[in-house]
Parts: structure tokens; C-alpha cells; sequence
């Protein structure tokens, strides 16, 4: 028997990584529901025996009425299979996922497929924190070459004498560089044109 | 050294009173450092409270009773300690529907809005109510107001499930007819043009339980007096929550984007109990909009439980039963409150079950500390519960 199983996530990228994971381990029944309009019909008419969505996902309650109410889908119940789990428990929290399996489906096959959503979330997340880290150091550097260009034009100082001014202002307050430059170029915008 | 307790809350109004006693240092005086977790729905907050990662959170009551008795879950025993308020949910509908119903911008009357619904029902029309959880204090309120005035919730009318940030969409896109729902969202739908609110539940039950602190049954057991410091920084804060010299302030903490994330003047609206029941027209006053402090109001009477049980039951979301009933009941725990709150010097009823919408003036009732009135609890068909004729009740109610 093939294991059907639908993916509920916001983000179609996130989905699209889970997704490619479960065809990798060779589970290819797998469909992704990102918008909210026509939800339970669809998943009704699917008939997934397990869902993956993410606990950030608003959408959790109306699948489990959904879930309680369905005469379509056999009875799927939250989480894991049972409480013995956990360790699990603790991981799909952690990493932000939640699942919903029909009740009798052999615990032995579930659990390969939570491990790896688990997994793929944490990588995810990863992810996007070394990315949102990189825009912010980019968007950092750049407010202080902006105080930097700012001083040298307003003090006729060099590039290392702008930056130096600048560092020991920080050094001084106790505050990072950027805030400094940022609070440079906060006032500069403010009483600038005075 | 303060101790960490962390508590769940999805972003609505009547998750002041946490959020409060956190940001008005009532908590650090009780010696506790509180985390805030917000979530998005509160299956994730349940997950959260039943697996260890939360000690205690915020949750429609009859969620803590649907999760002690296995519903949708594993059971796991949930204890109440504390009610977090009464009542701050509205019905709002579509603009065209609600003015079939009501003279928009005002309260009216709901026995009368509820006869012109029928009417529409009774000539054919087919409407869809959202309400935020199948488990919701919504829910049951709504099926109370329709069964009261003749409309067979389960036969007349759908009821579905729509997550409070979707409610104005989808009144908006007429998936739905109505909503229930707690604020902001009423005031969202309304401030967008989407809806008109024709009733709020206070007009329903005037001393209708919302939001309680959940707890799980075991750790409230092994931690009393961590929990006691907790109850008291929560009733600290319902104090402050209803000086209205603070609601600006109040409002204004509410709004932040770790908390609501959400509009200050429909938040400071919904908190004073002033509510915008359709789109350019002025606010109007509604006493005990929000029910969240006075009267004892966050003392968990065992009969409030036993009515949510009842109308669990009245919707088919149970079949009644005897032994469920008691674990139902128990789920509330006065005792606790009590001791909690005891060296406050507050007032603390001496019973832990009345007979729900049995007073109609105000009322001293008997305390085994201070002084304490309570002002009507009326239902608006003028029905009352008692806890000990449950099975009458529940026969008289659905007929």
C-alpha cells in the first residue's frame, strides 16, 4: 500500500523542500496545498493518510474540525501515534512542524517520513536565518559607508579618519557601529537642510 | 533568581491579562520571569502546553475540558485555576444580511434579530456561520443564541471553523455569512467595511466564560506554590486591566508586534468596551463588553464548566455522560484560586457552583473572604443552569 501524503505549508518554498525529500526516499504520492480557498474540499477528495503542517499555520484548527467532522477521510488523529513519542514530540515542536496520521497506519512507516520532515524544517530554518544574517550584514555595511561618505563630506576627513571617528563615538557610548551610523544618518535626514 | 514560566497565547485581547502581568512587573514580584509564546492557533498552543514546551496558556475553556476528555487528542487532564475573563466576542455579519436583522451601528435586541433570522431561515435561505474553534466558547455561544430562538444549529444553519486573521476575508469573500469571533477581528471586519456586528455575547450570557489559564493537571500538582505566584501576578494584572486611566498605556502594550501586532485604537476601543458596530458611525458603550475582573469574574466557578459540558453535549460534540461530566467539572479548580489568592486578601466566594443566570439584580454572595456583589448573569432567553439537573437541562434545551 502507498503512503499518500499532503504537505499544508504558507511557504511554497518550504513545501517544495519537504516535497523533494519524501520523493528521495522514495514516497512519491505527495501533493502540497498552499492556498487556504477550497482547502478541505481538495484534501477531502486527496484523502491523505498523513498531513505535514506547519505549527505556525493559522490554518490548524479549521483542519482539525475539518479532521473531526469528515465522513471522507478516515479518522486521522494530531501528532504522533502515540504518546510514547516523546522525544519526537519535542523535535517536530522544535523544529515546527505538526502532523496528522490516520489512525492505524503502521507506526514503522510514519516515523521514517516525521524524521525527515523534521529534518528538513530544521535545515529550512537554517536556512533563512543565515540568510535573513546576511542581509542584515549587508544593509549594516552599508548605513555605515553612508556615515562614513557623510562625514567625510561634512568634515573634509579621509576614509580612515571618518571610520576611526566613528568607531571611537561607538567605543565611547558603548553602542554598536552601525547604531552610531544610523544615528548619523538619522539626524543628518532630520536638521540636515537647516 | 526568578523562575522562568513560559505561556502560550494566541494574539487576541483577552490575552491581557498574562501579557500584563509580565509587562507591568506584577510576575518579577511574585519572583517569576514570564516568556510569552505566541502562536497561530490553538492547536499549536495546546501541542505546546500538552508536550512540555509551555507551562501554562491562555485557551478557550472548552478546549481545556475537549482535551481532558480525549477529544481530537490524546487525553491529557487540564486544570483551570483561573479564568482569564468573561465574554469580549461579537457576531458580526455581512452589511446586507446584518441590516435584514438589525438598525446597523447600535445593539439591539438579540431575541428580536434572532426571530428575523428565523424568518430568513424559515424562507429559505442557506447560511454559513464561522466561528474560530469547533472547541470555542464561540461556538457555544452562537448555538445557544440560535437554539434559543428556534434555529437548529446543526440542521438549520452550517457552523465551520475560520482562524480569526482569515474571519474578515471570508466574510469578505462570502464563504461566510457571520462570524463569532473575539477582538480585534469584529473590528477589523467592521473597519474594513465587511461586516456589521448584530449582537455581541454579552447580550447572549452577561457572565459568559472565554479565556482560561490552562494548565496540565500533573504539573499544577507538583508545582502548587510556583502556580500560586503565578495566579496572584494574574489577578494584579486584571486590576490594572480595568483602571481606565492605564488603557492608553494598556492599548498600547497590547499592540506591539510581539504581542497583537494589531490596530491601538481598536484595541483600546474593545478594552473600554466602546465598539464600532458599523463603519461610520460613532462607538457606542456596551457595559461588560469585556467581562475581565470585577465580581470575582476570574474565579472559576465549577458551574461554568459544567455548562460548557452541557452545551458540548446540546451540539453533539459529546454524548452526555456521567462520569465525563464530573471530569468535566473538575477541570476547574476554585481550591486553587482560593489558596492562591488568599494572602491578596481578595474577596474568594465560598462556593465553587451557582446556578448559572440565576441572579438579576445584583446580589452579596457568601465568601470565606471580603465582600462580594455579583451583578446579573442573565441569559437572554431568561433560561438557568443548575449544575445538579443536568440531564433536565439538557432535554429542555434540545427540546
Amino acid at each position: 500500500m502507498d503512503m499518500r501524503i499532503a504537505v499544508i505549508d504558507d511557504s511554497a518554498t518550504r513545501a517544495g523542500v519537504i516535497v523533494d525529500g519524501l520523493h528521495e526516499a522514495g514516497l512519491p504520492d505527495v501533493r502540497i496545498f498552499t492556498e487556504r480557498g477550497g482547502m478541505v474540499q481538495t484534501l477531502e477528495m486527496f484523502a491523505p493518510d498523513v498531513i505535514l503542517i506547519d505549527m505556525a499555520n493559522p490554518q490548524r484548527d479549521e483542519l482539525e474540525e475539518m479532521l473531526a467532522v469528515s465522513r471522507a477521510l478516515a479518522r486521522p488523529i494530531a501528532m504522533f501515534v502515540d504518546q510514547s513519542d516523546a522525544e519526537a514530540m519535542d523535535a517536530a515542536i522544535d523544529a515546527g512542524v505538526s502532523a496528522y496520521v490516520v489512525d492505524g497506519f503502521a507506526k514503522a512507516r510514519i516515523k521514517p517520513v516525521l524524521e525527515l520532515a523534521i529534518r528538513r524544517y530544521n535545515a529550512f530554518a537554517r536556512l533563512r536565518a543565515e540568510l535573513d544574517e546576511a542581509k542584515s550584514a549587508l544593509a549594516e555595511r552599508k548605513s555605515v559607508d553612508a556615515a562614513k561618505a557623510l562625514l567625510m563630506k561634512k568634515r573634509g576627513v579621509s576614509e580612515p579618519e571618518a571610520y576611526a571617528l566613528l568607531r571611537k563615538t561607538a567605543m565611547d557610548k558603548g553602542r554598536k557601529l552601525v547604531d552610531i551610523a544610523d544615528a548619523l544618518l538619522t539626524a543628518e535626514r532630520l536638521v540636515g537642510d537647516v | 533568581m526568578s523562575d522562568a514560566l513560559r505561556i502560550g497565547f494566541l494574539p487576541l485581547v483577552d490575552a491581557a491579562l498574562p501579557i500584563l502581568a509580565h509587562e507591568l512587573g506584577y510576575a518579577e514580584d511574585e519572583g517569576l520571569a514570564l516568556a510569552l509564546l505566541k502562536d497561530m492557533s490553538w492547536a499549536s498552543v495546546a501541542d505546546r502546553l500538552l508536550y512540555g514546551h509551555s507551562d501554562a496558556a491562555h485557551l478557550v475553556a472548552p478546549l481545556a475540558i475537549a482535551t481532558t476528555l480525549g477529544l481530537g487528542r490524546p487525553a491529557v487532564p487540564i486544570a483551570v485555576p483561573f479564568v482569564l475573563g468573561l465574554n469580549g466576542n461579537a457576531i458580526t455579519m455581512r452589511a446586507d444580511l446584518a441590516a435584514q436583522l438589525t438598525d446597523p451601528g447600535m445593539p439591539g435586541n438579540v431575541v428580536q434579530i434572532g426571530k428575523r433570522l428565523k424568518t430568513l431561515i424559515d424562507s429559505g435561505a442557506r447560511l454559513r456561520f464561522g466561528v474560530v474553534h469547533r472547541y470555542s466558547s464561540h461556538n457555544y455561544m452562537l448555538r445557544y443564541w440560535l437554539l434559543g430562538c428556534g434555529i437548529d444549529p446543526n440542521k438549520d444553519v452550517e457552523i465551520v471553523t475560520v482562524a480569526p486573521p482569515f474571519a474578515a476575508d471570508a466574510l469578505a469573500s462570502g464563504e461566510v455569512d457571520g462570524i463569532c469571533v473575539g477582538e480585534p477581528w469584529n473590528s477589523v471586519a467592521v473597519d474594513r467595511g465587511v461586516g456589521v456586528i448584530v449582537a455581541v455575547t454579552a447580550q447572549i450570557w452577561r457572565r459568559g466564560v472565554e479565556k482560561v489559564l490552562g494548565v496540565k493537571a500533573e504539573r499544577l500538582a507538583a508545582e502548587p506554590e510556583l502556580y500560586d505566584r503565578l495566579l496572584r501576578a494574574l489577578w494584579r494584572a486584571g486590576e490594572a486591566f480595568i483602571d481606565q486611566a492605564r488603557h492608553d498605556q494598556i492599548a498600547a502594550i497590547l499592540a506591539r508586534p510581539d504581542y497583537l501586532d494589531g490596530s491601538h485604537g481598536l484595541i483600546r476601543g474593545a478594552i473600554s468596551d466602546q465598539i464600532l458596530f458599523a463603519q461610520g458611525l460613532a462607538r457606542v458603550h456596551v457595559p461588560d463588553f469585556m467581562f475581565q475582573h470585577r465580581e470575582a469574574a476570574n474565579f472559576p466557578w465549577v458551574s461554568q464548566a459544567a455548562w460548557l459540558y452541557a452545551q458540548m453535549a446540546a451540539a453533539g460534540h459529546v454524548t452526555a455522560d456521567a462520569a465525563d461530566y464530573l471530569s468535566a467539572q473538575a477541570v476547574f479548580r476554585p481550591d486553587v484560586y482560593r489558596r492562591a489568592l488568599r494572602p491578596l486578601g481578595v474577596p474568594l466566594p465560598g462556593a465553587s457552583a451557582k446556578l448559572e443566570g440565576g441572579i438579576s439584580v445584583p446580589v452579596g454572595v457568601g465568601t470565606v473572604q471580603g465582600r462580594l456583589i455579583l451583578g446579573s448573569d442573565r441569559f437572554f432567553d431568561g433560561r438557568q443552569f443548575d449544575p445538579d439537573a443536568f440531564d433536565a437541562y439538557l432535554a429542555e434545551l434540545s427540546h
